[in-house]
């Protein structure tokens, strides 16, 4: 079976700091997998190159076996490939429907659209607002972004990659910073993800991890230190020494 | 009536209810054409005032719905003004309305290349970008003087009636309905394109480039439309500049005019667009009438009240009159 999305070889340095070494990995249609290591492993810097925010020395990325190493970021998208954002990516000033139905419009090609006014596209605003009810944000759908609590801001964050109906999709903590009495309902969001969906999800909660990933990667210093399923990792000794233990103990 | 059902918010209802019209946006209009009837003496002043508001209109359309600044955006008021008026004195093409649309043509050619250009570029880089744009075409301008007349000015445009019936008066009676027409042409064209789809991608350019290049827009391409429309647009207000005066010099294409400009938006308010509106109003009334005053000092006059403005009401005029009602309202309640 082609993997919706495929890493080979892939290499990137800021001058002697090498950020991703010969890096491989494959993801199946559908597959849950994690992506951990300590701090400064290189998790983001993935995404970066995977999505084309940033060039690699060499190196390939395939979506669905056609490679897309060459393409800009947004050809990329509309290949399949989507991400979210560590550090949330939001247009403030706009409301929660129109952070999202942006996306949605963008997906379908409506935005180059110059004189038909926005309200007439009522497919693209109601694929958004069904979005906007399954991440239950029905009641803040009308305020601006900057009104609105963290924890929902990043309920936001997700909502407008899932507009771009992805199938390979690369969340970067997406738990990040929602207090723990929030964070159920992203999980809860995840776990909701059409099965289709390849998902490479970078997280520090090893809960989270546990619960949610079929398949876990461990990066250290910019390299695949091992892979397996959730119950190999944790019992893998190098992993402990450089991560877990360390984890255990902060 | 029924009271909204707060559990539902109606996403329809809120996006066509951003789109409509109200009944307060006539009154620019009733102003302008009441202004005819009550002060025909000003007529001339006040086609100054709408070239200016169709010359800021362009501006807001890249600054504060993209998010461009620019520092030359006379580039192409100057663009509009030299193309009509050489139009004119070297062709010998004196129809106005053909004329001034072959002015907004080439501001527009203009505004493509160099936004193509341009619009690679973000922050420092693009403000000088737009500033030498604006000054190498004001050099161009001094050194084709056999076409543009450089330093003295381009002299010896005829323009014939309009429609073959209405001169350019004296009072300039006939002209200010000819701006007031291409104003509304102007700003129809561009309340449609801010509520469109593609109006709203430029908000999100402007508010989070880097998602919007994440969730698939072709951002550079919407810029440079964008910037197209624009420089069409102040091409138009140039075109008109020269049909009125007759007149070119290099000062159309000057630093002090894209400052100007900048200068009417920031005071009427950005991003909304009546504030060219009332920017351009305030500031040419005011520098009419204190350039009465003293001759010599006006400009000091016109910076306090930007400052003022500036230091005082957040988004302009009317951004503070929006949070003066807003205020009134809270404390009504």
């Amino acid at each position: 079976m082609t993997p919706a999305l495929e890493v080979r070889d892939l290499c990137r340095s800021f001058g002697a700091l090498h950020v991703a070494r010969n890096i491989n990995l494959a993801l199946a249609p559908g597959a849950r997998q994690a992506l951990i290591g300590p701090n400064g492993a290189g998790k983001t810097m993935l995404v970066n190159l995977i999505t084309g925010a940033l060039k690699p020395d060499s190196g390939a990325v395939f979506v669905r076996g056609e490679e897309i190493t060459d393409l800009g970021q947004a050809a990329r998208v509309k290949k399949g490939l989507a991400r979210t954002y560590q550090i949330n990516q939001l247009f403030r000033e706009l409301t929660v429907l129109e952070n999202i139905a942006l996306s949605v419009a963008e997906r379908r090609r409506r935005g180059a659209n110059l004189l038909q006014p926005f309200s007439r596209n009522r497919e693209t605003v109601d694929e958004a607002a069904q979005l906007i009810e399954t991440l239950r944000l029905g009641d803040d759908m009308l305020k601006p972004i900057r009104e609105l609590p963290y924890g929902r801001q990043r309920l936001v964050e997700i909502a407008i990659t899932l507009g771009q109906r992805p199938e390979v999709l690369l969340l970067d903590e997406p738990a990040a910073g929602v207090p723990s009495t929030e964070s159920h309902i992203i999980l809860e969001a995840l776990d909701a993800l059409p099965d289709n969906i390849a998902i490479l999800i970078i997280e520090h909660d090893m809960e989270v991890v546990f619960r949610f990933a079929e398949q876990v990667t461990v990066l250290v210093g910019g390299a695949v230190l091992v892979e397996g399923p959730p119950a190999a990792i944790a019992k893998d000794e190098g992993v402990r020494a450089v991560y877990l233990g360390e984890h255990e103990h902060g | 009536m029924n009271a909204p059902d707060r559990s539902a918010p109606d996403p329809h209802g809120f996006l066509r209810g951003r789109e409509r019209w109200r009944p307060v946006e006539a009154l620019p209009w009733l102003i302008a054409i009441g202004a005819f009837f009550a002060l025909p003496d000003y007529m001339i002043l006040g086609t100054q005032v709408i070239t200016m508001i169709i010359f800021a209109l362009s501006l807001d359309l890249i600054l504060g719905y993209a998010g461009i600044v620019s520092l030359g955006h006379a580039a192409y008021f100057g663009a509009g003004a030299y193309a009509t008026g050489m139009l004119s004195a070297h062709l010998g093409w004196g129809e106005p309305i053909s004329g001034l649309l072959f002015g907004g043509a080439v501001a527009g050619l203009v505004g493509f290349v160099s936004g193509w250009v341009l619009l690679r570029y973000h922050g420092l880089t693009l403000l000088m970008l737009t500033l030498a744009t604006a000054i190498m075409l004001q050099e161009l301008a001094n050194v084709l003087e056999v076409w543009t007349g450089g330093f003295d000015g381009l002299l010896g445009m005829e323009f014939t009636p309009l429609f073959g019936l209405f001169e350019n008066d004296l009072w300039g009676h006939a002209y200010y309905w000819y701006a007031l027409a291409v104003l509304a042409i102007c700003f129809l064209f561009a309340r449609r394109l801010v509520h469109s789809a593609f109006g709203r991608t430029l908000v999100g350019i402007r508010e989070n480039t880097r998602r919007m290049h994440a969730i698939g827009s072709p951002v550079h391409w919407r810029l440079v439309t964008v910037y197209t429309a624009s420089a069409t647009m102040a091409g138009l207000a140039g075109a008109l500049f020269a049909e009125i005066n007759a007149y070119v010099t290099l000062d159309v294409l000057s630093f002090a005019r894209s400052g100007a400009v900048l200068i009417v938006l920031i005071l009427g308010g950005t991003g909304r667009l009546y504030g060219a509106f009332v920017g351009a109003t305030v500031y040419v009334i005011l520098e009419d009438e204190l350039a009465k005053a003293s001759p010599e000092f006006w400009e000091f006059g016109v910076g306090l009240v930007l400052v003022l403005v500036v230091l005082f009401f957040r988004g302009g005029l009317l951004g503070g009159l929006d949070s003066a009602a807003r205020r009134l309202k809270e404390a009504r309640s």
